[in-house]
């Protein structure tokens, strides 16, 4: 395989000289209610820049293929995986990223939960999860056990927390009156 | 990922107008096109960013169609029959009343297929055009025939997850879940070409065997847009059902699928039977012998049985993949059972 390698390396570098190859795109991002204007490369994903240009690192990249979850963030009113986007296409919809989900310094409710209900262990798929979970709340105030499962299942997480996860989202989908948004 | 310019499309007829290579064609580990060669229509972008960042792919424009209103939406026309736009996706379909009510199957389907996160972005269009999950075809390190290259590494590998059917020269399955169902539906897809033209084409017509073309899944060509799919009127007296086994509960591609759909009449004898399988094959594949034997017969649980096991004739599993044979067999024969409304008498143990 270190001939196709080899071929792989020198097209790289080949490429490197094309007059289009970092061609850089001006978006506006609008993020967690803020306006960002900046200037990205079309391949860039919407993952990449929240962590890199935007100084956000609460999005966790952890397979980068869609796969587990960790990256996931709300566009408009969906969760959807932040590193299967590409930036130059989330025009002017509204992104929420886990910094945003309550507007200051305090915790979100499901926040608090995974605190009581100790469904954190390394605390890496954490943010992914936490911003699953807000979105059903948001959407279905009380959950059943099916609801939760079916929210959380992109999620890897690779301590074991989902017991905890569900009891925590079972329990707070439980608090009368409560206003999760 | 290696770098590209973005255009995104701001109309149908701009995408008809542009020149764009199917991706379909495109999965190669030779040199990278050269320029105007190589403008990739996007849509969800799912499958794509992924094949691009393995290197598999490497447009070098992407022509992004994601916000074209006019290929979103399910629509019913005066005919009876449901249009569902090609960027519709996968979380609409599964939530579809329309869908839920009349084709039961594409719903369960749609809804049982990857995450919630892949489900609100992942479109009907680029579930049928994905490309196949075969772990030598995506591993840019394996040289193989789909590629271009001069060996199979399936068949002297690890193929658990390959096909048992029709697996000569490239042994993949097809990876869309949609497609099973949709066949059973008698699907047809409307597919546009430059000049603003379009045909409609049956679903069953639109797939490619590896002894007819190694290196692509499907018929669509270079400069041709697949703008939606149009499912037959379903009368209320048809059922469907759509039954998947995988590995894991959650986000994974499955192992086997069938989707049925049935006509009976008030004496419990079959009219109408359509039963195809998923993940067996190279192409989403229609169990005919199954229908034949269902059609016109009254139906119980020793007449499904020797249907469902009718669907896999000709298979010739791998050393490793035998396994498949009873895992389709048994959703065939539960699917059939559910879609007559019939009890499962062998219950949840086979």
């Amino acid at each position: 395989m270190a001939g196709l390698d080899e071929d792989r390396k020198n097209r790289e570098r080949a490429d490197g000289d094309s007059p289009h190859s970092h061609e850089m795109v001006s978006i506006v991002l609008h993020v967690n209610g803020q306006a960002h204007p900046l200037p990205v490369e079309p391949r860039m994903t919407l993952a990449e820049v929240l962590r890199g240009p935007l100084g956000l690192k609460g999005t966790k990249v952890a397979c980068d293929r869609g796969a587990c979850s960790a990256c996931t963030v709300w566009l408009e009113n969906e969760v959807v995986a932040s590193c299967s986007i590409l930036a130059v296409e989330v025009g002017d919809r509204p992104v929420t990223t886990i910094e945003g989900l309550t507007g200051d310094r305090s915790l979100h409710p499901v926040q608090e939960a995974f605190i009581a209900h100790d469904a954190v262990q390394c605390g890496f798929c954490t943010p992914g999860l936490v911003m699953s979970c807000a979105r059903l709340l948001a959407d279905n105030p009380h959950p059943d056990e099916t609801d939760i499962r079916t929210a959380i299942s992109g999620h890897l997480c690779r301590c074991g927390t989902y017991p905890h996860v569900l009891r925590a989202i079972l329990a707070l989908g439980k608090t009368e009156g409560s206003q999760h948004e | 990922m290696e770098p590209f310019a973005w255009r995104p499309a701001r109309t149908v007829a701009e995408v008809a107008e542009a020149t764009h290579t199917a991706a379909a064609a495109m999965l190669t580990l030779q040199p990278r096109p050269s320029e105007g060669e190589a403008v990739v229509v996007k849509a969800g972008g799912v499958d794509l960013l992924d094949l691009m960042k393995e290197g598999l792919l490497l447009p070098r424009t992407l022509l992004d169609i994601s916000l074209l209103e006019e290929l979103k939406g399910i629509s019913a026309l005066e005919d009876g029959t449901l249009r569902i736009g090609a960027l519709t996706t996968l979380g609409e379909i599964a939530a579809s009343p329309l869908i839920r009510r009349r084709y039961a199957a594409l719903a369960e389907a749609a809804g049982s297929a990857a995450s919630p996160q892949i489900r609100n972005r992942a479109t009907l269009g680029g579930n049928l055009l994905q490309r196949p999950r075969c772990w030598y075809l995506r591993s840019s390190a394996h040289h193989c025939l789909r590629k271009g290259g001069g060996h199979c590494f399936a068949f002297s590998g690890d193929h658990r997850y390959h096909a048992v059917l029709a697996n000569h020269g490239c042994a993949i399955v097809h990876p869309s879940s949609l497609a099973t169902p949709l066949l059973a539906f008698r699907a047809e897809l409307e597919i546009l070409s430059s000049g603003g033209r379009s045909h409609r084409l049956p679903l069953e017509d639109f797939f490619v065997l590896p002894e007819a073309d190694l290196h692509r899944e499907n018929i669509l060509k270079s400069g041709e847009l697949l703008a939606a799919v149009h499912l037959p009127p379903q009368a209320s007296s048809r059922h469907s059902s759509y039954l998947e086994v995988s590995e894991r509960a959650a986000f994974d591609w499955p192992l086997a699928a069938a989707a049925v759909n049935l006509q009976m009449d008030t004496e419990g004898r079959c009219q109408y039977a359509r039963v195809a399988l998923g993940a067996v094959a190279p192409i989403p594949w229609r169990a005919v012998q199954t229908e034949v034997l269902l059609e016109g017969e009254i139906l119980d649980a020793g007449r499904v049985a020797s249907a469902a096991k009718a669907g896999l004739q000709g298979a010739t599993p791998l050393p490793h993949n035998t396994y498949k044979l009873p895992l389709a067999v048994a959703l065939i024969r539960r699917a059939v059972l559910a879609a007559a409304q019939l009890a499962d008498e062998e219950g949840g143990a086979h």
